[in-house]
């Protein structure tokens, strides 16, 4: 069906329609295909998946500039959630509407789910085996590890001086040795964000 | 109740995620072995294993997986326990979607606004130490064995160090996490424990 209907769009005209890129009728169904292709083809998570979400949706289909794109990943950052539901939902939206953006998510997240609850379902029935035990005896030290090197990559892409480095600090430990909720020191991080910038602003003034 | 609970959970986890998966690991591992002690911080990391070797976003693996695990813990069987892996990835997209339409809608760009600059400027600082705390909370005896002089231990340590100094090197973590398996099984098998 996608197929038969992909033939009547003709994207030779699309440079010439630079003004209306967005109103261009995109089918559904091809929403949901190209995000189905993203979902399942990319491992390792939401920043795996940027690059191939705009070479899938910009240099392909042609169905976005590359700026708009670019805007909805900046956008995509600032927001709460997932960041690969976030562009989904944006992207969805920006071309078709609600129902857009629900094809989008819908393609985006319906392998991964299905792929993970065969493995659930598989691993309850050989977790007691040898191997499968040895195997995530190997494994969990590594994923400890896999979590712990990106802290020091995104504390310079964070800019954190000696000035600014208690942030990070204290809001790992009151997590980690007193058990605070993460929820609870992001609320105050947002607070003293705000606070800090209004601060700096009456004193220039 | 459990459901109800699930879901509340994972839409406050959805709400208050900043700055990707690594940083909703903290937030789902703080309410799902701490909070409630639906699950073992050992069953949490293997989840976070799976879900990093598997395709799609690593936060709705990581909250399907977790979803899952917590029914069938709770005593409930394997369909309960799908329907509890569906409620708690949707629960998690649920108020990003509806806040990411609004955003589209009427702000398209979020640029040039000092508040939110500030605010993220101190976020990315804070997520930083979110991640660090997942980390910490993950150092158990539950994925290193006893810290005597047990093999499992020195081993878990050796892995531990290549992984991370490999990782810093951008190696693909799923290779990393396969090898570190496929080592698992040829030296645990190679000596009696």
């Amino acid at each position: 069906m996608c197929h038969f209907l992909f033939k009547y769009n003709n994207y030779g005209f699309l440079p010439l329609l630079n003004a209306s890129i967005t109103q261009m009728m995109v089918k559904y169904c091809e929403l949901f295909y190209s995000f189905l292709k993203i979902g399942t083809f990319t491992i390792g998570g939401g920043y795996a998946m940027i690059p191939i979400m705009e070479q899938e949706l910009v240099d392909r289909r042609h169905w976005m500039s590359r700026d708009e794109f670019l805007d909805q990943l900046a956008l995509s950052q600032s927001m709460p959630g997932v960041l690969a539901v976030n562009m989904a939902t944006g992207l969805g939206y920006r071309l078709r509407g609600l129902r857009g953006a629900v094809s989008a998510i819908a393609g985006n997240i319906v392998m991964p789910i299905v792929f993970i609850l065969v493995l659930a379902i598989l691993f309850r029935h050989f977790r007691d085996n040898i191997y499968v035990e040895r195997f995530f005896m190997g494994v969990r030290p590594a994923v400890v590890a896999l979590i712990a090197a990106p802290v020091f990559r995104l504390a310079q892409s964070a800019k954190i001086t000696w000035s600014t480095c208690w942030i990070p600090i204290l809001s790992a430990l009151l997590i980690w040795l007193f058990d605070v909720s993460p929820i609870l020191i992001i609320l105050a991080a947002v607070i003293l964000g705000f606070a800090y910038g209004r601060v700096k602003l009456r004193i220039k003034n | 109740m459990l459901f109800l609970q699930l879901f509340w959970t994972f839409l406050k986890i959805g709400l208050f995620t900043f700055g990707g998966g690594y940083a909703m690991i903290a937030l789902i591992q703080n309410e799902v072995t701490v909070n409630h002690a639906w699950l073992t911080s050992q069953e949490f990391t293997d989840i976070l294993a799976v879900s990093q070797m598997t395709p799609g976003p690593v936060g709705i693996n990581t909250a399907t997986y977790t979803g899952y695990t917590a029914v069938l813990n709770a005593g409930y069987d394997t369909w309960l326990a799908v329907l509890g892996a569906l409620m708690a990835s949707a629960a998690v997209i649920l108020l990003p979607v509806v806040l990411m339409v609004i955003a589209v809608v009427f702000l398209r760009k979020m640029q040039g606004n000092k508040d939110i600059e500030n605010v993220f400027r101190v976020l990315r600082m804070t997520i930083v130490g979110l991640i660090a705390a997942a980390a910490l909370q993950l150092l158990t005896v539950d994925s290193f064995g006893q810290p005597a002089f047990s093999l499992q231990f020195i081993l878990s340590i050796a892995i531990f160090v290549a992984v991370f100094a490999l990782s810093l090197k951008r190696v693909s973590p799923i290779l990393l996490i396969l090898v570190a398996g496929v080592l698992g099984i040829i030296i645990y098998s190679m000596i009696p424990m």
